[in-house]
C-alpha cells in the first residue's frame, strides 16, 4: 500500500486515484474522460523510453502522455 | 419553431453516422476520436417543414481543449442564442458514464435536449444492458436506443424529435460525478464477460514488445496492398482499355484533324512515332484521360480502400502510441500521424486534420512538413509511373530524401518554433471490424470528389499547357529560369514548365516530364522538388485559411528554401 505515480504502477495492477498535481487546465481535462480522484484505474502497459501509459478507466481505454502521466497519484 | 437540430457528443460515437442517417447527406466518419474537425450542414424534411442539420466535431466537455471541440462549443452557443435550436445528444452506451458527463452540462443549458443512446449492440455485445426507460425518466428528457450503422431507431429518434424538452435535471456542480454514478447504478448492468479475441488482440498491438513489430509489419503489409491493387489495375484494367480500345478511337479523331492543325495539338497532343503515347502525347483526349483515369485512379481506389480499413479498424489511435516517442523529436505527438497519413491521400483533408492538434505551434509545424514532404496519392502514382522501371534504384532515392527532409525540417521547425507542445491524451476506441457497406460508401465519396475536383484542373492543366506552349509563353519561362534550374538541379530548360504546373496539379507536373527524355537522376530530382518547391492551388488555398496570411507566407518561405537546398544537393551527390 503506498501513493505513487500512475508512471511507477506496475502493468496489470489496478489503483485509485488520489490526487492530481496540476492546474485547473489539467484537471478539467483529466477530468472530461472521467480521471479524478476516487476513481479505479488500471495500468494496461507502458512504453519504451517515457512514452505514454495506457490505461482502463471503467470501459474506456486512454492513452496519457509520460508527464501527464506523473502528476497522476494513485494508491495501490 | 425549431429550425435546427445540432447534433453533440463525446468523439467517436458515431456522430457522422447518424448525420448521414438523418440527412441522406455522406460524410466521411471513421473509428477514432477526431474524424470531423469542422460542422457539416444538411436537412430533413421538406417545405415549410425543412429542418437544417447539423453534425458538431465531438468534444468531451463544455470547455473546449482543441479547435475541433471550440468549433463544437461555438455551434452550441448560437443554438442556445437563438432558440431555434434542438440539440441530439448522441452517447456511446459502451462508455455510459463518461458520456452522460456531457449530457449533464448540456442539460444545464437552456435547450431542448433528445438523447440518442448509440453503439446500443455493441454494448449488448460486450454485456452492458442499459434500461433506457430509466434514463429517461431520470433525466426527462427522450431517451432512443440507436444503432447508427445500421439504421436501427434512427426512425424513433426522428419521432422523438418533437418531445424534445429543456433539462429539468438539477444538480450542483461540483457533485457532477456524483449524480453520474448515481444515475449509472440505477440504469446499467454490466455482465461480466471474460476477454474477447479482440480485446487480446487489442493488448498485443499496443504493448511495445508485440506491438512494434506488429506496426512494422502491418505497414509493410499494407504499402505492398496498396502498389499489389494499385499496379493490378492500372497492368489488367486501365492500360488495356486505353491501349486497345481508346488508342484507335484517338487515330481516327486524329486523321481527322490533320497532324499539324492547333486543334489536333490541343485535344490529340504530339503524335511519337506516328502514334499515340499516352504518357507523352499530351492531348486533352490522350494524356489528360490517362493521367486521372488511367495512372492515378487505380492508385487512388488502392490508397483509399487501405486508409479507410485502417480508419475504421481502430488501428490508427494504436500506431499514434506506438510513435508518440518519434513524434515528439519533430515538436508534435502521435496523433499527428493522422493528419499525416490522410496527407499522403490529399494534402487538402491532411491540412484540414491538423485541427485534432490543440496548439497552434503543432498544427504549423504538422502542415509545414506535410506540404513539403508528404506527395499526395496522385503525384505518387505518376512518380512510380515515371520510376517505376527503375525498380527500388529509381524510387527509393526519391522516398528516402523526403522521409529525412521530414526528419530534419521537423527537427528544425521543433527547435525553431516557439509555442507549446502538448502531450498525447486521447482516448483508444475498441477495435471494430469494419462494416463493408459502410466501408464502399466511403470510398466511394473519396473516389467521386476525385473524380469532381481533381479530373477538371488535369483537363484544364493540358490545356493551358498546351496553349501556353503554342503562344511561346513557357519556353519564355524555359529561358528565364532554365540556367537556374541546370546549374543547381540539372535539369534542362524544358522541366522549368512542369515545375511552374506544379501549381496548379503536382500530378498533371510530373506527368509532364515524361516526353523530355530525362536521366534517372534527373527524374529523382525533379519528382523530389516538385513535391518540396510550393503546394498546390487546392492546399495552398486551405493552408491560408488554416495558417493565416503569415503563417502561410513563414511556410512557403521554408518550402522554397527546403526544396532549393535539397535539390541541389541531390545533384551534387546523386
Amino acid at each position: 500500500m503506498g501513493r505513487i505515480s500512475l508512471t511507477e504502477m506496475e502493468e496489470g495492477s489496478e489503483g485509485s486515484v488520489t490526487s492530481i498535481e496540476g492546474g485547473h487546465g489539467l484537471r478539467a481535462r483529466l477530468d472530461a474522460m472521467g480521471i479524478r480522484p476516487g476513481v479505479n484505474i488500471t495500468k494496461v502497459s507502458g512504453q519504451f523510453m517515457r512514452g505514454p501509459i495506457i490505461v482502463r478507466v471503467g470501459t474506456t481505454q486512454i492513452a496519457i502522455g509520460f508527464g501527464m502521466a506523473t502528476r497522476i497519484i494513485v494508491e495501490v | 419553431m425549431v429550425k435546427k437540430i445540432l447534433l453533440m457528443g463525446n468523439p467517436n460515437v458515431g456522430k457522422s453516422v447518424i448525420f448521414s442517417r438523418l440527412t441522406g447527406v455522406k460524410v466521411i466518419a471513421a473509428n477514432y476520436p477526431g474524424t470531423t474537425v469542422e460542422f457539416c450542414r444538411g436537412c430533413i424534411g421538406s417545405g415549410a417543414s425543412k429542418v437544417d442539420v447539423i453534425d458538431a466535431p465531438g468534444t468531451y466537455s463544455l470547455e473546449p481543449t482543441s479547435p475541433a471541440e471550440k468549433v463544437a462549443v461555438a455551434l452550441l452557443e448560437r443554438a442556445i442564442e437563438e432558440k431555434d435550436t434542438i440539440i441530439v445528444n448522441i452517447i456511446d452506451a459502451t462508455n455510459l458514464e463518461r458520456n452522460l458527463n456531457l449530457t449533464l452540462q448540456l442539460l444545464k443549458k437552456d435547450v431542448p435536449v433528445v438523447v440518442a443512446l448509440n453503439l446500443w449492440d455493441e454494448a449488448k455485445h460486450i454485456g452492458i444492458s442499459i434500461d433506457a426507460e430509466a434514463l429517461q425518466s431520470i433525466l426527462g428528457i427522450p431517451v432512443v436506443s440507436t444503432v447508427a450503422i445500421t439504421g436501427e431507431g434512427i426512425k424513433e429518434l426522428v419521432t422523438h424529435l418533437a418531445n424534445a424538452k429543456t433539462g429539468e435535471y438539477h444538480y450542483v456542480d461540483e457533485e457532477r460525478w456524483h449524480e453520474i454514478g448515481r444515475i449509472v447504478d440505477k440504469v446499467q448492468v454490466i455482465k461480466h464477460k471474460h476477454h474477447t479475441i479482440g480485446e487480446r488482440l487489442g493488448d498485443l498491438t499496443i504493448h511495445p514488445w508485440t506491438g512494434i513489430p506488429i506496426a512494422v509489419a502491418s505497414l509493410f503489409l499494407l504499402f505492398f496492398v496498396i502498389r499489389f491493387i494499385g499496379e493490378g489495375l492500372i497492368t489488367y484494367i486501365t492500360d488495356p482499355f486505353f491501349d486497345s480500345l481508346w488508342a484507335p478511337v484517338m487515330m481516327r479523331i486524329s486523321v481527322l484533324l490533320g497532324a499539324d492543325s492547333l486543334l489536333h495539338k490541343i485535344i490529340i497532343g504530339q503524335l511519337i512515332d506516328g502514334s499515340i503515347d499516352f504518357g507523352e502525347s499530351f492531348g486533352i483526349l490522350t494524356t489528360g484521360l490517362y493521367v486521372p483515369f488511367g495512372a492515378v485512379l487505380p492508385y487512388i481506389l488502392a490508397f483509399y480502400f487501405v486508409l479507410s480499413v485502417l480508419e475504421d479498424s481502430g488501428y490508427l489511435p494504436r500506431l499514434a502510441i506506438l510513435l508518440d516517442n518519434a513524434l515528439h523529436a519533430i515538436g508534435l505527438h502521435g496523433m499527428a500521424i493522422v493528419p499525416m497519413f490522410l496527407a499522403c491521400g490529399c494534402n487538402v483533408p491532411g491540412v484540414m486534420a491538423t485541427r485534432i492538434l490543440e496548439t497552434k505551434r503543432e498544427r504549423f509545424i504538422a502542415a509545414t512538413l506535410m506540404s513539403i514532404s508528404i506527395p499526395c496519392v496522385a503525384q505518387t502514382a505518376m512518380i512510380f509511373g515515371l520510376l517505376g522501371k527503375y525498380g527500388a534504384r529509381g524510387l527509393l532515392p526519391v522516398f528516402v530524401t523526403l522521409f529525412v527532409v521530414w526528419l530534419i525540417t521537423g527537427n528544425l521547425l521543433r527547435l525553431l518554433v516557439r509555442g507549446e507542445s502538448p502531450e498525447i491524451f486521447t482516448e483508444i476506441p475498441a477495435y471494430r471490424l469494419p462494416h463493408f457497406p459502410t466501408l464502399m460508401k466511403k470510398l466511394w465519396m473519396r473516389i467521386y470528389s476525385f473524380l469532381r475536383e481533381a479530373v477538371p484542373f488535369v483537363l484544364l492543366g493540358v490545356l493551358i499547357v498546351n496553349l501556353l506552349y503554342a503562344l511561346g509563353a513557357i519556353n519564355a519561362a524555359g529561358r528565364a529560369i532554365g540556367p537556374l534550374t541546370t546549374w543547381l538541379f540539372g535539369l534542362p530548360f524544358e522541366a522549368v514548365g512542369a515545375l511552374l504546373m506544379g501549381f496548379l496539379r503536382k500530378d498533371l507536373a510530373v506527368g509532364m516530364l515524361a516526353p523530355l527524355d530525362l536521366t534517372m537522376k534527373q527524374l529523382i530530382i525533379a519528382s523530389v522538388v516538385l513535391t518540396m518547391s510550393f503546394p498546390c492551388i487546392a492546399t495552398f488555398m486551405v493552408l491560408l485559411r488554416e495558417l493565416g496570411i503569415t503563417g502561410m507566407i513563414k511556410a512557403g518561405a521554408i518550402m522554397l528554401c527546403a526544396a532549393l537546398l535539397v535539390g541541389g544537393t541531390l545533384n551534387l551527390i546523386l
